[in-house]
């Protein structure tokens, strides 16, 4: 809407209009002032974060739905995640969008040094999550607790004869909900395919959701007792409700997603830190630095949903 | 030199253009200059039209036979009409209009030197030619065989080695179309001139707006959902696959959250051609400018509520079922707002039948066509019957062929003088158009009415029902017939169109009398569009635009033109 040029400022530059370009060497060519360009380059990072967050968006739809139609296996798995871990980094990402909301402001008030040393500590804040993440996902990893199939696979082979593993993959999963197991939704079943129901035919079940957990599995979800892991290995665990490694699935998308953002995160702001160490950045040009605080609170953002949602299910 | 407040005269041309500007290859493959990235744009575009064209005719040619032919299996049939699909919605529509011809023009028309981020820009090309190596990458893996919609759980399990590859070749396809999008919001609301108002900026602008907006916020979504579905298909993690406990259905969702918005990603820059080309070769002021703007940004806005129409079939509840219809019903409101205008624009106007003008005709005759047979396939009951036939087949062709890539072609030749500085020939333009026209509504009429008769969609053949080969042979033939006139007649629009590069009259700055910025700089245009901030007046108002017979085109007097603008006297 806003107009950062005048008719005045053109007819005063006459043909080539270059009058604000000869003192402003990073003002581009097809931008009149360093106003305009500015807010241009703002306008097109909030666009940018808008994409972003539809892309995260996305998948907080998926969870939301996964959660309503597996409320048990949502919160018996959550115990395997560590609070603790996940509360630090929390508060580490906090902190580091502070020193860099700090950064922006010493950049347009061209303190040098301030701007430096808050953007040191935000690259710091930024690698430590990710220290700390790949702690976490390790450990995980240790225990087996993966997507797919390979969250069924025993960690010790001692162990192979107790676990019960899944069959493979049906070959042809159209004709498996057609005709599904007759024992699936047992308790024993570890993967629990979509039951048989032409749901444009036949009417939805009167309890529970839709038909996809099964009265037995919802009313076992209102026991939080039942929850609560019994055994150290996931695989030994009575209690371990059906489909849990849709939680871990769905876990490692979304915080993997997050920790490729925090990476780039990590690579930008180390640019920003050596231009700035070089002096690039003044209250006459620190657009870089705002852009780049920009992305980094959404980052910051994404992950403040997502800690509750994953770690501090009940 | 030329500046915009004298007339505009060949004698004094710009010294150089942006063809001339720089010279080289790689000139071209590292330029910033949105006109060139355009261009470039435009080639890789109607190379892969080439492409996506020939699959069409393969499968065309298979189903003049009904049953087993030798030299196309079942598999590659599936395959051929998949690649088909695939590249003709994500290579050649959703870039066509915004990328290739908006790039060129959009800057142009707004008085600006360039987008607001060219380094973007260079980088969304890029990604496009990234993501058309992927579709080849796909092809060498083995191909693909899932339809262009990638369903779950067939897409999880389906043999064919190139899944995986196109997957991420659509991906990386969105970011181009998602980079497009930012870099035309922000060029439209940071880039305008003084004097470029809202309701100053051509139509063509209103709909690559609106169009932008769908880019950004629903092409994310496809991003995501397609990242899923490679890792499911490499995991098995159970999000989609129900073998996994996972929800199919929740992929169509996914998948039609955002393709649903992209069929108006496909067809609103088209109907912002329209609207610049019914005015233009109809030397009328456009009636209800408004009307049509703001119907560009409504149906930006209900393209993100109909998703579930695609999906009555699926299981969807029977609330969400009749919710779904009622609103996509109301989708008819905007889009009948803007054929009435249209044609109330034509309402004794000063009808120049040239090639652009012909191929906008062409649209409204076929549009309308594609967007009433669309009332049965949101009708509940009457889907039922119609779902995955070659009705369904007949109806988003009519809409994205021939809407949206009419309107392609016609704005190609629209502002071909513009972009090349060459005329193309008028004669065998008319003779293409009604070859394409002609053979258009041969093919896909056909389908309607086989489609109505139960002919599913995606089969290879049709024998194996007693009296199927009977009933359904005649449309096939007239149907593949009808594509072959079709063909012709694009092959007949590439000879004539490549053959104006080299020996085409030169164009005038301003060959149809159209009122709007990009008239009145010189074609090609100069490397900076406008040698001084133009100044604007009402793009629609042809008072101020006369023919001048020493140029052989017209010009627009632009004192006249911004005083009547200024005055009130436009809309």
């Amino acid at each position: 809407m806003s107009h950062a040029h005048s008719d005045a400022s053109h007819d005063a530059h006459g043909h080539h209009g270059h009058g604000d370009h000869a003192k402003y060497p990073f003002l581009a060519h097809h931008f009149d002032t360093p106003n305009q360009q500015f807010e241009s380059g703002k306008l097109g990072m909030w666009v940018f974060l808008a994409t972003e967050v539809l892309f995260f968006g996305a998948l907080f739809v998926m969870y939301a739905i996964m959660r309503f139609k597996n409320p048990e296996v949502f919160s018996y798995a959550s115990n395997y995640l560590d609070t603790i871990l996940g509360g630090v980094n929390t508060c580490v990402l906090i902190l580091s969008s502070l020193t860099m909301a700090v950064g922006v402001r010493a950049a347009q008030t061209n303190k040098k040094g301030l701007l430096v040393t808050c953007l040191a500590l935000t690259l710091a804040g930024a690698i430590g999550f990710l220290v700390i993440k790949y702690f976490e996902y390790s450990h995980k990893f240790h225990l087996n607790l993966k997507w797919g199939i390979a969250f069924y696979q025993p960690v010790d082979e001692s162990d192979a004869a107790l676990v019960k593993v899944p069959p493979e993959p049906v070959a042809n999963p159209v004709l498996a909900i057609a005709a599904p197991n007759p024992s699936a939704g047992a308790k024993t079943d570890p993967i629990v395919p979509l039951p048989a129901v032409d749901r444009s035919a036949i009417a939805p079940p009167k309890a529970g959701p839709d038909g996809v957990a099964t009265v037995a599995l919802v009313e076992k979800a209102q026991e939080p007792a039942h929850l609560k892991p019994q055994a150290e290995d996931h695989l030994l665990d009575p209690v371990m409700p059906p489909n849990t490694h849709k939680f871990f699935a769905i876990y490692y998308i979304m915080t993997g997603l997050h920790g490729i953002h925090v990476l780039i995160g990590v690579g930008v702001i180390g640019w920003l830190l050596v231009m700035a160490m070089r002096g690039a950045y003044s209250s006459d040009y620190f657009t870089p630095v705002d852009l780049v605080g920009l992305y980094w609170h959404v980052v910051d953002l994404v992950w403040i949903f997502l800690f509750p949602l994953f770690y501090l299910i009940h | 030199m030329t500046t915009l407040d004298a007339r505009p005269t060949i004698a004094a041309e710009a010294p150089d253009n942006y063809l001339t500007f720089r010279r080289g290859l790689i000139s071209w493959l590292f330029t910033l200059d949105h006109k060139r990235i355009g261009v470039m744009y435009l080639a890789a575009v109607l190379v892969s039209f080439f492409v996506g064209g020939v699959m069409a005719l393969l499968v065309r040619t298979k189903l003049l036979f009904p049953g087993q032919v030798e030299w196309m299996t079942a598999e590659q049939y599936n395959k051929a009409f998949t690649l088909h699909g695939a590249i003709m919605v994500f290579l050649v529509i959703i870039p066509s209009i915004p990328a290739a011809l908006g790039n060129f023009v959009l800057p142009i028309m707004l008085g600006a030197k360039d987008v607001a981020f060219p380094r973007l820009n260079l980088f969304s090309f890029y990604l496009w030619v990234f993501g058309a190596i992927c579709a080849v990458w796909s092809l060498i893996a083995g191909g693909f065989d899932t339809g262009w919609t990638f369903y779950t759980p067939y897409s999880t399990t389906s043999q064919a080695g190139g899944v995986i590859p196109v997957l991420v070749g659509v991906f990386i396809l969105g970011f181009s179309s998602i980079f497009t999008g930012v870099n035309f919001i922000v060029t439209i609301h940071k880039l305008r001139p003084p004097g470029m108002t809202w309701f100053r900026m051509p139509l063509f602008l209103w709909a690559v707006y609106a169009t932008a907006i769908i880019q950004v916020l629903a092409t994310p979504v496809l991003g995501i959902t397609v990242a899923l579905l490679v890792i499911e298909r490499a995991f098995n993690i159970g999000i989609f696959d129900p073998s996994m406990g996972g929800d199919p259905v929740l992929f169509q969702h996914f998948f039609w959250f955002y393709s649903h918005p992209a069929v108006y990603i496909m067809i609103l820059p088209g109907m912002g051609i329209i609207s610049e080309i019914i005015a233009v070769h109809s030397h009328r002021h456009i009636f209800g400018f408004r009307f049509i703007a703001f119907s560009s940004i409504a149906i930006a806005i209900f393209s993100f509520l109909v998703w579930g129409h695609h999906m009555f079939t699926s299981g969807q509840s029977g609330l969400m079922n009749v919710l779904f219809s009622a609103i996509t019903f109301s989708v008819a409101i905007p889009s009948a707002v803007k054929v009435f205008n249209w044609l109330a624009t034509l309402y004794k106007g000063s009808i120049s039948l040239n090639t652009s003008m012909l191929y906008g005709l062409s649209f409204i005759f076929l549009f309308t066509i594609g967007g009433l047979t669309g009332i049965p396939l949101a009708v509940l009951s009457t889907d039922i019957h119609l779902h995955d036939t070659y009705y369904v087949v007949a109806h988003f062709h009519y809409v994205m062929m021939g809407s949206a890539l009419i309107a392609m072609i016609g704005g190609l030749h629209h502002w071909w003088p513009k972009m090349f500085g060459v005329m193309y020939s008028e004669f065998w333009g008319k003779i293409a158009c009604a070859l394409v026209f002609i053979g258009f509504n041969l093919t896909f009429f056909t389908q309607f009415m086989m489609g109505s008769q139960g002919m599913p969609r995606r089969y290879y053949s049709y024998d194996q029902l007693e009296g199927m080969a009977e009933t359904f042979r005649i449309y096939h033939h007239l149907s593949t017939g009808g594509s072959y006139i079709m063909a012709l007649g694009f092959v007949i629009t590439g000879i004539y169109l490549i053959h104006s590069l080299f020996a085409g009259k030169k164009a005038p700055a301003n060959p149809w009398g159209g009122a709007s910025l990009e008239w009145q700089c010189t074609s090609p245009p100069p490397h900076d569009n406008f040698s001084k901030t133009p100044r604007v007046g009402d793009c629609y108002d042809f008072s101020a635009v006369h023919w001048d017979e020493k140029q052989q085109g017209y010009v627009v007097d632009a004192d006249a033109h911004v005083a009547a603008a200024s005055s009130g006297k436009g809309h």
